[in-house]
């Protein structure tokens, strides 16, 4: 894997676009031959903090996506297995993802796949665990009774499947998720520890959320920091020369 | 991208690059419209999979909704209370030529006239929406003849009326030969009879003000809980604000007004009809309800000198409208006074000093009422927007950003000049 840490979330979030910037770049997307992202998804749509009004708020409405290429599960669907297996033959019918950008739960925990999700789950309905309702309630007025107990989501295998996955990672909260992630081993209780086995896996962080991280694999990977910088430079030539 | 249109074939334009008034504040938000309304971009891009056909660059400019003039009484030559061969055709040349102030719906106002004039004029000033041709008349507000003697201003005397003995509308039906296209009646609520009046004239949609009356307090507050959602020019043509007894002014922090509705108050915003001190009090007092109005006159937009209101003859100099005395002396004795940096000077020899309506723009009035109060530039915005919308009841339509309002539309600078007027999301007017 390969661990970025920057000194603050801005810092952080800026790294982390710029990777995505440049992936896309030298990619170079064609009308053929998409860059296909993929995103954690989750609640359901009639709410103001329904993840349809916060992409739209805080990424479809800035760029200039075709709408027919905006894919999110509908939490509204009439039948929800088909739904997912639906969303699942959509990303194979765009060839894969070629790069899955997320975050991690406090509890560990990548999409809504929660402590004891299979390492190895598809696209399917998931009740959330308490810590994911508290989370998620500063979305409904910190009212604990009006966060959604369900949500559909991409399974731990099919961000597996991605042939690049980017967890971003900001805040003291998740010092001890990171933790687990990273340097215990692969554990079901922990999903995002899953991507130890993928073979291109970065986590874009801020100093605080390396809090419980041992010394020296802060100081090994702040060490690496020049070699992480060349790939947010802008790219001037479309050479691939990411390795 | 082609069009698309799972919904609506019509194109869809989005403004991008601006400001837009929304929830009280000056949001960096694109606006999207189509057939002539407000869009819900986020509906349009997950239920319909659709986007933009055209996008318009504002340049960083401020988008507002379009202003509503509920007090106007003509423009550029045009008196809507002088009976001419078309009247109807004189309201469509000042609703044309007031496109370049911002105004988009209005309500054409006549000043108090014989019956024979109502007869004549009302059954042509149909309510109509606005377009490239003009602004949308909302509306006729009749101010007048049911008012004080004492607070008669610049109306002709020989023309005022009373309701009589009958109650209900009927002596209006009489005079102003029916209520179609009458969207508010300016009257003055002390004289008797006007109870009834106050409440029919209410159920049937029309909004009732109180102006040109030496109505107290409670004779404001009884008409007000009979109706009475409006007050003609604050602090003009009323009782002055009395601490023992505060008249009609003092509507603006009555507790008597009934549960869930709003008394809302017209201010000529035009640094001459009332004292900037004056504006703030009452804009500090009951912010909500001031509702900007230019209650402009036929000499709005014309060179200075003589003209016709209504019955009477007026004079202009600068940014003053003066009633004509009845002599003519030839070389008058200029006393030169200087009220403030826009006026060159007032004659005192030739006429009155009794004021007549005002020859400002509306754009002016909403530049000067934020420059006087201090206030921010969305609630000067909503002053000659949002707050007229709601005093008629069609907010959910006009002087709004609401997603499903009518796309009309104001592009300003930061100062609140203006760039462009926009109705139904089409540029009716452009700098």
């Amino acid at each position: 894997m390969r661990l970025v840490i920057l000194e603050d979330y801005d810092l952080a979030s800026e790294w982390a676009a710029k990777y995505i910037r440049n992936r896309i770049i030298t990619f170079r997307p064609t009308a053929q031959r998409y860059f296909t992202l993929g995103l954690p998804t989750g609640l359901p749509r009639a709410h103001p903090e329904s993840y349809h009004s916060y992409m739209w708020n805080n990424f479809f409405k800035h760029v200039d996506i075709d709408p027919a290429n905006a894919h999110i599960l509908d939490g509204n669907a009439q039948d929800l297995e088909a739904e997912c297996a639906v969303f699942e033959k959509d990303i194979a019918d765009a060839g894969g993802i070629d790069l899955f950008v997320g975050g991690i739960g406090p509890d560990g925990h990548i999409a809504f796949n929660e402590p004891g999700s299979s390492l190895v789950s598809r696209t399917r309905v998931k009740t959330l665990a308490k810590d994911t309702i508290v989370a998620n309630a500063r979305f409904f007025g910190h009212d604990l009774s009006k966060v959604p107990t369900m949500a559909l989501t991409v399974g731990v295998g099919t961000v597996m499947d991605s042939r690049e996955v980017m967890i971003v990672i900001t805040g003291a909260h998740k010092a001890f998720a990171l933790y687990k992630a990273i340097e215990d081993g692969v554990n079901h209780m922990w999903t995002v520890s899953a991507f130890q086995q993928h073979p291109r896996t970065i986590f874009v962080c801020d100093e605080d959320a390396t809090l419980e991280l041992r010394v020296k694999t802060v100081k090994y990977f702040k060490g690496l920091m020049h070699v992480h910088n060349k790939l947010v430079d802008p790219v001037l030539t479309m050479k691939n020369d990411l390795s | 991208m082609p069009s698309n249109g799972s919904v609506s074939d019509a194109p869809i334009t989005q403004f991008i690059n601006c400001r837009i008034l929304k929830e009280h504040t000056l949001q960096r938000e694109d606006l999207w419209v189509r057939d002539g309304r407000i869009l819900d971009p986020e509906k349009l891009f997950f239920d319909e999979q659709g986007y933009a056909d055209r996008q318009l660059d504002c340049g960083g400019a401020i988008l507002a909704p379009g202003f509503i003039d509920v007090q106007l009484n003509g423009g550029y030559g045009v008196d809507f209370s002088t009976p001419s061969e078309d009247p109807g055709a004189g309201v469509a040349f000042v609703a044309k030529k007031i496109l370049e102030h911002g105004v988009t719906s209005f309500c054409p106002t006549l000043v108090t006239s014989p019956p024979s004039v109502y007869h004549k004029v009302l059954p042509e000033v149909k309510v109509q929406s606005g377009g490239v041709h003009g602004a949308g008349v909302l509306g006729v507000h009749l101010e007048g003849p049911f008012i004080s003697l004492e607070k008669k201003g610049a109306h002709p005397e020989q023309f005022l009326r009373t309701f009589g003995g009958s109650g209900g509308v009927n002596p209006l039906l009489e005079v102003y030969g029916g209520l179609d296209n009458v969207s508010m009646v300016t009257l003055a609520p002390e004289l008797a009879g006007s109870q009834s009046v106050v409440e029919e004239l209410s159920q049937r949609g029309v909004t009732v003000s109180l102006g040109h009356s030496v109505a107290n307090l409670s004779q404001a507050e009884e008409a007000v809980q009979q109706g009475a959602s409006f007050i003609t020019h604050l602090f003009n043509a009323m009782l002055p604000f009395h601490h023992r007894d505060p008249g009609i002014v003092g509507l603006l922090t009555s507790n008597r007004i009934p549960a869930g509705r709003s008394v809302f108050y017209g201010m000529i915003a035009d640094g001459i009809h009332t004292n900037p001190a004056a504006l703030r009090i009452a804009h500090r007092a009951h912010p909500a309800g001031l509702v900007l109005v230019t209650d402009a006159i036929m000499a709005m937009g014309l060179p200075p000198g003589r003209h016709t209101l209504g019955q009477q003859v007026i004079e202009i100099q600068g940014l003053h409208a003066y009633v004509a005395g009845n002599t003519l002396t030839s070389s008058p004795v200029p006393n030169q006074l200087t009220f403030d940096s826009r006026i060159l000077n007032v004659f005192w020899g030739l006429g009155t000093t009794t004021l007549s309506g005002s020859i400002a723009t509306m754009d002016m009035c909403v530049r000067h009422f934020q420059q006087a109060s201090g206030c921010s530039v969305p609630e000067a915005l909503e002053a000659a927007s949002l707050h007229p919308a709601q005093l008629l009841g069609i907010s959910h339509q006009k002087g709004s950003l609401e997603y499903g309002c009518d796309a009309d539309l104001v592009l300003m600078d930061d100062q609140m000049v203006l760039e462009a007027t926009y109705i139904s999301g089409v540029e009716v007017w452009r700098k």
